[in-house]
């Protein structure tokens, strides 16, 4: 075990199966990078195609059934597939590191969420090759859902719930991490802020998922086992897909928001090379949004008809989190108001971040006014509000920590130069393709809608659009060109290569080995590195404990298994309500493989290993030469 | 670790939270729990919002179709058996490992008389009528009351393991988190059975 961390050359099977079974973090991260990118450029593939066939009226480039099903496919893999894995990648690749732990809480569970999330993900992507892609919106309301042929609605409701299993698992597991793995001296008002809102985002996932769980099980039954929870005629209710669906849905853009948030003040600080302004608040803001979250989600249901008291208590609640919100964006400006900034492409991303979000969060206040909101719902101000809110402010955050850390993730470094290119064409593509679109929504062009009749005066606006589309496509190849000259480039060997890291992720040198820092160090206070640095400390940290064995968990491959059988148990449930005879023998068979690897997994002994001190040395001389990390 | 043969003195304090490992496991199952409580608060909201609702001319209601006197027998069944884990974890605070496989395995007979209830009622249900697709009101009633079912079946099944795999092996720091982990899940299922009774049952009957 050990031995193959010291030797690098091993041939393609030994990889690919130490990749099936790693319960590595780091090599994890580099999995839900490498996942969420690639499910990341077919949803932006999906957008593109959707704004060529709006680029002019009346256009036939695809017919109206294609583009439900583009858009569905756009919302549901940005948000599923695309955000919540990209920046568990960052979760999974930093926050151990940040916290000075060995890996997270539960090694083996975090291998299951990466392959619990991948598999659901591919299995709602065969829909486009077996019979239809979903149709009905990433809302997937039980009005229009219930009653879409084909199988399409069958792939979201079983993809989803496959992958929200692998969201929840992993929430969970960060919770822990980050309560009982800190290193000496972490408390937590020591925390860098990117642990600070992974703790809270995952505490959203811990409560939000379940009931999208519940939502996405009563569709099922509801269309594949004859239950009548959304059907009227037997007494249901199309309303509680709603009330379900959005009590996930409201606090799932704070998790996805909250992460960036913290990338952002992760990354501000060591650019303005100043500490992060108004630390405890930022905390006490990230809190208070994560609770406030979750009081929200009817605001997504003004025109439901709730009444006029839900409305306004439902309204109220939604504009005060614009409070916490502008309280994080004054402490960013702040950070940076004074600094000695360097201008950076992390830091770039940032500076463009801030008045593009704030722009999506004032046009998102303006929404929570109820009766302004009847005009908005449903017309293309909405698509451009939440577009400010998802690419100003995650897709930013996602692009900008890939600069950021790639150093850490790859011990190689992105182009600085294509990166400013890259930022600059994504960046004024979306606002190109964005900003207009406001406009376009109070002009009363209605969203979702797969062609427009000519002079409406909407044509220009949808023109300018597509050509921002193809901009920001053109930005996002540049950055996979990007990766992929930089794959080929020199490794780093180096620590803290941006020179003004704070946090301790900077303090280790790259490539970190399997086992983190060799000793645990000790945290003497806020941005531990950076004052370790300021007192003029050479080997970087201090240590908590001496060098000694470490322990390590196993690999396993029972996580694939596992998901592997959830996987074939789906397409079991799929078929069921065909009458094929082999529905229900294939959904046996994929749930008993599923039980049947869980309890292997509890009957053997799973100790894990021990790294012996002399293992770690000749690691350490193998990784950096003679002297080790120091 | 397991190496270590402890007897009732050198036994640690807090045995379920001693290792690194036990205790990310003692706050990875409480936050499992604070997750579930969402899971059945959602399927509560969506019984409520449909008790009683049905096609036109149902003859079933939530009044005319429960009985208390089963309801109760299974609220006893499944309280005394979270009194008898609690006892399993008693004696796995002294180290007496036979004390904790005992009251366990009598633990998961109390489950199964509780399950072997609860299957009866289904059927007798499903006998009269009110299957599973019989009405939004039947959907609502067995989702809600067979996920609950469904949780006993996994908590039976995980302490049965436990019993099982640990019978030869004895009390250590490795399983007696797994031990006090299975306890505390069997806790919630009890607490939500005592919302299921009050909701479904006695609201059922009485309101």
């Amino acid at each position: 075990m050990s031995s193959a961390a010291v030797t690098n050359n091993k041939g393609f099977g030994a990889t690919l199966w130490d990749y099936l079974t790693t319960v590595d973090h780091k090599k994890l991260g580099v999995m839900y990078l490498f996942a969420g990118t690639l499910f990341f450029a077919i949803a932006g593939f999906e957008a593109l195609l959707m704004r060529l066939q709006l680029m002019i009226p009346n256009n036939d480039f695809v017919s109206a059934g294609t583009f439900n099903e583009l858009l569905t496919m756009h919302g549901t893999t940005m948000l599923f597939l695309a955000a919540t894995p990209l920046l568990f990648g960052f979760m999974n690749a930093v926050v151990p590191l940040q916290i000075g732990a060995r890996d997270v809480a539960f090694p083996f569970l975090n291998s299951l969420g990466f392959w619990l999330f991948f598999l659901g993900a591919i299995f709602l992507h065969l829909s486009f090759f077996l019979g239809g892609a979903p149709d009905a919106g990433w809302t997937n309301y039980a009005s229009l859902a219930l009653y879409s042929p084909g199988h399409g609605i069958d792939f979201y409701v079983l993809g989803l719930q496959i992958s929200g299993a692998g969201t929840l698992i992993s929430g969970i597991n960060f919770i822990v991490t980050i309560i009982t793995m800190r290193a000496p001296g972490m408390t937590f008002m020591r925390m860098p802020l990117f642990t600070w809102t992974t703790l809270i985002t995952s505490a959203l996932i811990t409560f939000a998922f379940p009931p999208l769980t519940v939502g996405l099980f009563l569709m099922l039954v509801d269309r594949m086992f004859d239950a009548n929870f959304f059907d009227h005629t037997m007494g249901g209710n199309t309303i509680i897909w709603e009330h379900l669906f959005w009590i996930f849905g409201h606090p799932e853009v704070y998790i996805l928001v909250l992460p960036a948030f913290g990338l952002f003040s992760e990354i501000i600080p060591v650019f303005a090379r100043k500490r992060l302004f108004g630390y405890s608040s930022m905390v006490f803001a990230t809190i208070l949004i994560g609770f406030l979250g979750f009081m929200v989600w009817a605001h997504h249901m003004f025109t439901t008809g709730l009444g006029a008291t839900a409305n306004a208590i439902f309204a109220v609640a939604t504009m005060a989190i614009a409070v916490p919100t502008g309280m994080k964006v004054f402490n960013w400006i702040m950070t940076i108001w004074g600094g000695s900034v360097k201008v950076t492409v992390p830091m770039l991303y940032a500076l463009g971040f801030i008045p593009s979000f704030v722009a999506g969060g004032v046009t998102g206040v303006m929404q929570a006014a109820a009766p302004l909101d009847y005009q908005l719902h449903d017309s293309y101000f909405i698509v451009a509000h939440f577009h400010y809110v998802i690419v100003g402010g995650i897709v930013t955050a996602i692009f900008g920590s890939m600069h950021f850390y790639w150093p850490i993730m790859f011990n190689r470094a992105l182009s600085e130069k294509l990166g400013v290119w890259t930022f600059w064409i994504f960046f004024i593509g979306f606002h190109c393709t964005f900003f207009i679109q406001h406009f376009l929504g109070l002009m009363g062009m209605p969203r979702r809608v797969f062609t427009y009749q000519a002079d409406q005066g909407w044509d220009l606006f949808n023109f300018i659009s597509s050509i921002g589309a193809i901009l920001m496509a053109i930005g996002v190849v540049l950055l996979v060109i990007n990766i992929i000259i930089t794959a080929k480039s020199k490794p780093l060997n180096c620590r803290d290569y941006w020179g003004d890291g704070r946090s301790l992720e900077w303090a280790i040198k790259t490539p970190v080995p399997f086992y983190n820092f060799k000793q645990t160090p000790l945290v003497r206070g806020y941005d531990p590195y950076w004052l370790e640095k300021h007192d003029g400390n050479k080997e970087g940290m201090i240590y908590a404990e001496p060098l000694g064995d470490i322990h390590m968990p196993n690999n396993s491959i029972l996580p694939l298994v596992m998901s592997i059988g959830m996987f074939v148990a789906a397409f079991g449930a799929l078929y069921h309500p065909d009458g094929k005879a082999w529905a229900i023998p294939v959904l046996i068979l994929g749930l008993a493989i599923t039980v049947g690897a869980m309890i292997v997994r509890s009957v053997k002994d799973d100790l894990g290993f021990h790294v012996h001190v002399e293992e770690i040395v000749a690691t350490e001389e193998h990784l950096y030469g003679n002297g080790g990390n120091k | 670790m397991e190496e270590t043969k402890f007897t009732p003195q050198t036994w640690p304090d807090k045995a379920e939270q001693a290792t690194l490992e036990g205790k990310n496991k003692f706050v990875g199952i409480w936050i499992f729990i604070c997750s579930d409580i969402t899971l059945f608060a959602s399927v509560f909201a969506t019984y409520l919002s449909l008790k009683d609702k049905g096609p036109a001319g149902m003859e079933f209601s939530a009044a005319s179709l429960f009985e208390l006197p089963l309801a109760f027998v299974m609220t006893m069944l499944l309280l005394t058996s979270s009194l008898t884990s609690v006892y399993a974890m008693y004696h796995l605070k002294n180290h007496n490992f036979k004390g904790v496989q005992i009251w366990m395995s009598i633990t998961v007979l109390l489950g199964l008389g509780f399950l072997a209830l609860e299957i009866y009622e289904f059927y007798h249900y499903v006998h009269i009528g009110f299957g599973y697709t019989q009405s939004a009101f039947s959907s609502a009633f067995f989702t809600l009351v067979g996920t609950h079912g469904l949780h006993v079946v996994i908590g039976l099944v995980w302490i049965v393991c436990l019993i099982v795999r640990n019978a030869k092996r004895g009390l250590n720091l490795y399983n007696a988190p797994k031990y006090y982990a299975a306890s505390i899940f069997w806790h919630f299922i009890d607490v939500i059975w005592v919302f299921i009774f009050t909701v479904v049952y006695l609201m059922g009957v009485l309101g």
